[in-house]
């Protein structure tokens, strides 16, 4: 019983005050290493690259913003159409028609693969895996 | 108190669960409405249709290994198919098999001399009831409307269960990355990646740009591609005028390419 209570007195102190504090202290600055580290040198946002060819062509089958935002659920929707159905022709809200084809359609027009779809890819820190599959086809010159 | 204190831990614990299960399930619902939802979509114009495609193929016009080497060639070259040395990789959509095999259930010890060294072409059935269908836990192996058995190649998860159950030996497995065993890529038609099944597609893609498959168009008219549900259909006319034998039928797969012999 009294053994107890002495125990419980001593709980209350704080050993190794200083070492303890000194260790906290170091462990959050080394934790927010990479924070303060990086500060002020976020890597600007990377634009992507039109070719001529698309350059010219004004508009892609969509407005830019939303190919901008949407395009990964486009795709994902003309490879159902495609793979599925065999639905193969696209028709968007002017009545053009497009061939659903990444490969044969898309990068036709974008032919600058590292320049239009890796920048951004790359920066976002996404790896879509397409082009296990589907073949990049950068225009001879 | 101790009591009240666990209460109110429960009721805040279950709480947290589920604010943070609504956005989950929002998400799951959208997924499903994304497979859900069809866009604004068409076939091609001057795509070739039927019902349900067939093949009938007529050995009297193919009597050497030579005769069957373009249209295998030609296949494997417009598909991306991949040339591997190790035996135990090799990947065929079209390929020569002799009758002992590829019709086991028909061989008997005095079998014609002829049809015993006879090579036959084989290829995936396209099966009327296909069990590489059934089999498919993630519907990448599935039946189109014209009767074709498809692949989604996103889809497969590399389970092989469709290998398993193809009592035709049809499909065969990406056990290394293709690419680099493709000798010359056909830049219209994408390749594969490791660890997915793939097998004959009957030319789904020439179809759709209203061409024959490339193996019948090589085939000098030893081939003939149709629909077997058009009792006019060429494949028809041929079936009513010859002899037909179809690949391990008591099995119940209904294969839909047909050998004159
Ligand atoms: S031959 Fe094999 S792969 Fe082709 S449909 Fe029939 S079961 Fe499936
Ligand atoms: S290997 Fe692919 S196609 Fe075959 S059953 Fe599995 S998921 Fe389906």
């Amino acid at each position: 019983m009294s053994q107890n209570n002495h125990h419980d007195k001593e709980e209350k102190k704080m050993y190794n005050k200083g070492e303890v504090i000194t260790g906290l202290v170091l462990f959050a600055v080394i934790f927010a290493f990479p924070f303060w580290y990086n500060m002020g040198k976020a890597a600007p946002v990377p634009e992507p690259v039109l070719t001529e060819q698309a350059k010219a062509a004004k508009e892609c089958i969509k407005p830019k913003a939303l190919m901008k935002t949407d395009h990964m659920q486009i795709l994902n929707d003309w490879r159902n159409s495609v793979a599925r159905d065999r639905n193969r022709i696209y028709v968007n809200s002017s009545n053009k028609e497009f061939d659903m084809s990444l490969s044969n359609n898309c990068l036709d027009c974008h032919s600058n693969k590292a320049e239009f779809c890796d920048k951004c890819h790359t920066y976002a820190s996404v790896s879509p895996y397409c082009w296990d599959c589907h073949i990049d086809k950068p225009k001879e010159k | 108190m101790e009591n009240s204190r666990r209460t109110f831990l429960k009721i805040a614990g279950i709480s947290a669960l589920g604010l943070s299960a609504k956005p989950v399930l929002d998400a799951f619902a959208l997924d499903i409405d994304m497979l859900n939802k069809k866009i604004n979509a068409a076939p091609k114009n001057g795509a070739l249709t039927a019902k349900r495609w067939g093949m009938v193929i007529d050995t009297r016009k193919l009597e050497t290994e030579e005769a069957l080497k373009p249209m295998i060639e030609v296949c494997h070259k417009i598909h991306n198919v991949p040339v591997h040395e190790n035996k135990r990789h090799e990947i065929k959509w079209i390929w020569e098999e002799g009758f002992k095999h590829a019709f086991p259930d028909l061989e008997h010890e005095y079998v014609n001399e002829r049809v015993e060294h006879l090579p036959f072409l084989v290829l995936c059935n396209h099966c009327k009831d296909a069990p590489c269908v059934r089999a498919c836990p993630t519907k990448a192996t599935f039946k189109q409307a014209d009767g074709i058995v498809a692949m989604d190649f996103h889809r497969c998860i590399g389970c092989r269960f469709c290998m398993a159950a193809c009592p035709y030996g049809s499909r065969s497995f990406n056990f290394r990355d293709p690419r680099p065993f493709i000798a010359e890529i056909n830049k219209k038609y994408p390749t594969r990646m490791r660890g997915v099944v793939e097998k004959c597609n009957f030319c789904s893609e020439r179809l759709d740009e209203g061409l024959q498959p490339a193996c019948v168009e090589a085939s000098n008219g030893a081939l003939v591609f149709g629909d077997l549900e058009n009792p006019e259909s060429e494949v028809r006319q041929l079936l009513k005028t010859n002899y037909t034998i179809r690949r391990k039928v008591a099995l119940g797969t209904g294969p839909s390419v047909y050998y004159i012999v």
